[in-house]
């Protein structure tokens, strides 16, 4: 057993380099900007000096004498010729220097008055936490600014100015560094405490440098191209800027170079070190490449998403993880995914070798990464990884013991977490059964759509598998399909009945399906079930026998269906399930569909998910065997209407038709009366839309009430599985009006929308109504004005994605560590309270039903116990 | 030309008899302690009021306070909710 040194982490304290500490920390001392020499090996006192560690494999470091990637790199540091403002640092630099005094260097508040301040800091701290204590520090700034005296010495003070990004002027003079600096030396260590500032970690005068680190070689590696040049990082074309820049002042210093020579360079220098630490000080123009995009300095490096903190550290990358594109399989259960051999042959399982399975898992190596199911890499207790090949397969079979560990690939049972983004709930992430298949594509079973909210136009998801027994454990137990069917946001289950299963449980359930006991046993068999003896023993059984095949047998439930908010009387209207026969209803997706009803969670409830889910995938199954059993199918004489009730709508149309001309008549007379709040244009409006949606509803009820609920587009919009009413009357009555942000169509030519309309033309026709049903066929107007809302609802999304999507990263950002405590109360990782009781209610979401509780059916079924 | 400025009662002011206020109450010393000591939480841990806050016009509240509201929830019907009253802001 290896010993580990446990140690914890107590604080982390930020603080400021003095120039002292930069020479003791440096290893070397750089002074000419040039990198190689002829034989292109590094100068000595040069940026790439050996001496800040090493990059080139072979090379051994000369400050610390280890290889490469054993060598953390070694700092260096630089000897400015001049001070130069630290940019990171200048507002805390302005402060200073306008709330301290110019000579004396004491804070500009009298004696008397530091120790009520200081108070009132404490306090603002205890009351609001740090941020408070800045916010009180801000202040105190503020009205120190005014000041023109200083309270203990009497001199007078000047306005300080600061000119961006980093010059400051006293009194339009310019305020060299080398001033500054004499100032902030001056400044004693209590004083900056009002400041914020702790003396022992950051001086005010280190802020202005006169030395400069000049960091290791390792975090600027070099990266030699193909043609065996060298390119270098970025950093260290900044820093041989600043060197050559350096070194130039030093000489001309020396040489007693005029004062304006010696200005300019010193501002050049400045810039270079501003632009070292950042490239995007908004006052600078950004150092480039000669290529023109702009050097990636320091700050570039930690900041937004491409930076360390978002890109490196937030963001981790994986192994073991697999991404295609999807496809449904509805002979899949719902917690079972489609693996396509490829990724099953390339993603690994590992598997630790013992007494018990050492045959076994050599069956695996002997097969090779090339045949399925075989093992791709053999680990040796020491940890080396091997990798199984035709030349080292013999030499691995005879080395294998117990102890090692075999990465064999993914075979149907293993776990994997199966993903799609954008992962907005937890189900965007569930745990599945692995199932080989061939193909490329993932595969699911539609029921997992809603969840994972994918489709299969060309949606990716992704896989993962787990590599420890601890997480796989993990994954079953908290993430596992099954255990996510019930849906924290409302209590109900998100994963149903859909699609064709829908419609085909509704066929099964109606009252009059009948069919032989051959044919019931035959559709049974079909999706697994082998045990008949709950089937009556008649010639003929109906559709709701064959339903409570599956149900459990103990089974009690009531409950509604689709039809029962029509009509209450209507003898399918309520479902009625006593000891496991289902006595009457129908099964619509108002009680197996997704998001609604209860009856899959009374199930979920009452024999746990394993058996839920296990449940949902036979109904799914059953419904699909139904349909395949009788035969569905929807022509376009499923929405052809007879002929007096198109003759019906047509009257409709005609009459609202005739109305609206009536109004606009109206208008035109100035006699229509305006609604409270609008002028006569918007009357007209709100009044025609009101009309032409009404007209549109009519027919369309017109057409819902005609149609023959047998044909099986109606089936289909019955059940839930597919369509609305909405859908049926566009297609066989009337598309009915398009609107283009809340109000019908105005755009296009001047005064009117198209050119064969005449100006100012506000019929129905020519502002966008449609009249047409879709299997009539559209004018070509109608297309016209079909295709313009079409476009705009595309670009609607499509602009509005991003948008949201950022919105739901500041939420879930603000609310990451929110939870519950123990004693109901929500809080955060300060443990300050949010909620004093979560929800209110206290209730858990997902143990309700719809987020309330059934006191109801408590009480019946406590009742019913007894 | 100076004009006499407007000044209202605090009484004209009042808010608290607005539907949309939810009932505000100063806690007793004694409720104070059993509230603190319930949720095992020092005042610094509690949502915050401002002391300008219209609603404790005619509390007469001090910083340091306990400010018991009683608020309408569309979950639980009626649910109480705690603010402790700071002087800043």
């Amino acid at each position: 057993m290896e010993d580990y040194i446990h140690k914890r982490v107590d604080r982390i304290e930020f603080g400021f380099m003095s120039p002292k500490a930069i020479k003791e920390m440096a290893s070397a001392k750089i002074v000419t900007p040039e990198l190689y020499d002829k034989e292109g090996y590094p100068v000595d006192g040069g940026l790439m000096d050996i001496r800040l560690g090493v990059i080139d494999p072979g090379l051994k470091c000369k400050t610390c004498g280890s290889k490469l990637k054993e060598c953390p790199g070694h700092f260096g540091y630089m000897e400015l010729a001049r001070p130069v403002v630290h940019i990171k640092f200048i507002s805390l630099i302005y402060d200073l220097l306008r709330c301290t005094c110019r000579d004396c260097g004491r804070i500009l508040i009298p004696k008397q008055k530091i120790d009520k301040c200081m108070e009132d800091l404490d306090h603002a701290e205890l009351e609001g936490g740090l941020n408070a204590r800045r916010d009180k520090i801000k202040e105190i700034i503020v009205e120190l600014k005014t000041v023109n005296q200083c309270p203990y010495c009497k001199a007078k003070q000047f306005k300080i100015h600061l000119e961006k990004p980093t010059t400051f002027m006293e009194e339009e003079k310019k305020v060299s560094p080398i001033e500054v600096r004499m100032r902030l030396e001056k400044v004693p260590d209590d004083d900056l405490k009002v400041f914020g500032v702790n003396p022992a970690a950051l001086r005010p005068e280190w802020t202005i440098l006169t030395v400069m680190p000049i960091p290791s070689v390792t975090m600027r590696p070099s990266i030699t191209l193909e043609s065996g040049e060298r390119s270098e990082d970025d950093l260290t074309h900044k820093l041989g800027d600043i060197v050559r820049i350096n070194q130039r002042l030093f000489e001309n210093i020396n040489a007693g170079a005029p004062e304006i020579i010696i200005e300019d360079l010193w501002d050049l220098l400045q810039y270079h070190i501003t632009t070292f630490f950042d490239n995007e000080v908004s006052q600078l123009p950004p150092a480039r490449h000669r290529s023109g995009q702009p050097l990636k300095t320091l700050t570039a490096r930690i900041k937004s998403k491409e930076g360390r903190i978002r890109h490196n550290l937030a963001g981790k990358r994986v192994n073991f993880s697999a991404r295609t594109v999807i496809s449904p399989d509805p002979k899949l259960e719902i917690n079972e995914v489609g693996v396509p051999k490829i990724i099953a042959m390339k993603l690994t399982v590992p598997e630790r070798v013992t007494e018990w399975n050492m045959e076994y898992l050599k069956q695996y190596v002997s097969r090779g990464p090339e045949n399925y199911p075989g093992a791709n890499y053999v680990i040796r207790p020491d940890g080396k990884r091997k990798r199984i090949t035709s030349e080292t397969k013999e030499q691995l079979l005879e080395e294998i013991q117990p102890g090692f560990i075999v990465e064999r690939h993914l075979m149907d049972g293993d776990i994997a977490i199966f993903n799609r983004q954008p992962s907005l709930h937890r189900m965007s992430m569930m745990c599945h059964k692995i199932k080989v298949l061939p193909g490329l594509t993932f595969r699911l079973n539609p029921c997992v759509c809603e969840p994972y909210n994918a489709d299969f136009d060309g949606d990716e998801m992704n896989l993962h598998i787990p590599q420890t027994e601890e997480a796989r454990a993990e994954a079953e137990i908290l993430m596992h399909v099954p255990t996510q069917i019930i849906s924290p946001r409302y209590g109900l289950s998100i994963i149903g009945c859909n699609k064709d299963a829908q419609t085909g449980m509704f066929v099964l359930s109606k009252k009059d399906f009948k069919l032989t006991r051959e044919e019931a046993i035959d559709l049974l068999s079909s999706i697994g079930i082998t045990e008949f003896s709950r089937l009556p023993d008649k010639e003929i059984v109906t559709g709701r026998d064959v339903i409570s095949v599956l149900l459990p047998k103990d089974f009690n439930f009531t409950g509604y269906s689709k039809k029962y908010k029509e009509n209450k009387e209507d003898p399918d209207a309520i479902v009625k399930i006593e000891k496991g026969h289902l006595k009457s209803g129908v099964l619509d997706n108002a009680n197996l569909g997704e998001g609604q009803g209860l009856l899959l969670r009374t199930i979920y409830k009452q024999y746990g998910p394993d058996f839920a889910s296990e449940f949902l995938g036979r109904i799914f199954r059953l419904g699909n065997a139904v349909l395949a059993f009788t035969g569905f199918t929807t022509g376009i004489a499923d929405i052809d209407v007879p002929s007096d009730i198109k003759q019906k709508i047509k009257d409709i149309i005609d009459q609202t038709y005739a109305e609206v001309d009536q109004l606009i008549k109206e208008y035109k007379e100035g006699t229509l009366e305006t609604l409270p709040g609008r002028n006569m244009k918007e009357t007209l409006e709100l009044k025609i839309l009101e009309k032409l949606n009404k007209a549109r509803n009519r027919s369309g009820k017109i057409v819902a009430d005609n149609a023959n609920p047998d044909r099986e587009i109606m089936v289909m919009i019955q059940s839930g599985g597919a369509g609305n009413l909405l859908n049926l009357a566009q297609m066989s009555a009337c598309v009915g009006q398009q609107a283009m942000r809340g109000g019908r169509i105005s755009k296009g030519y001047n005064k009117r929308t198209l050119s064969v309309f005449k100006k100012d033309d506000l019929s129905p026709a020519a502002r966008g109504f449609i009249k047409e049903g879709f299997k009539d066929g559209l004018k070509p107007h109608e297309l016209f004005f079909m295709s313009m809302t079409g476009r705009d609802s595309l670009m609607d999304t499509a602009l509005r994605t991003p948008k949201s999507g950022y919105l739901y990263r500041r939420l879930a950002n603000a609310l990451q560590d929110l939870k519950i405590d123990n004693d109901f109360t929500v809080r955060d990782a300060s443990n300050k309270i949010i909620q004093f009781m979560y929800g209110e209610d206290g209730v858990d979401v997902t143990k309700s039903e719809n987020g309330r509780i059934n006191v109801k059916r408590i009480i019946d079924k406590v009742l019913a116990e007894d | 030309m100076a004009r006499k400025k407007k000044t209202r009662s605090k009484e004209q002011i009042e808010i608290k008899n607005h539907v949309f206020v939810p009932k505000h109450e100063k806690c007793s010393e004694a409720e104070k302690k059993r509230v603190l000591e319930k949720y095992a939480a020092d005042l610094k841990d509690f949502p915050k009021i401002s002391i300008n806050d219209p609603a404790l016009y005619t509390l007469e509240a001090a910083p340091g306070d306990l400010i018991k509201i009683t608020r309408e929830s569309q979950t639980a019907g009626k649910t109480v909710f705690y603010r402790v009253v700071i002087e800043i802001q």
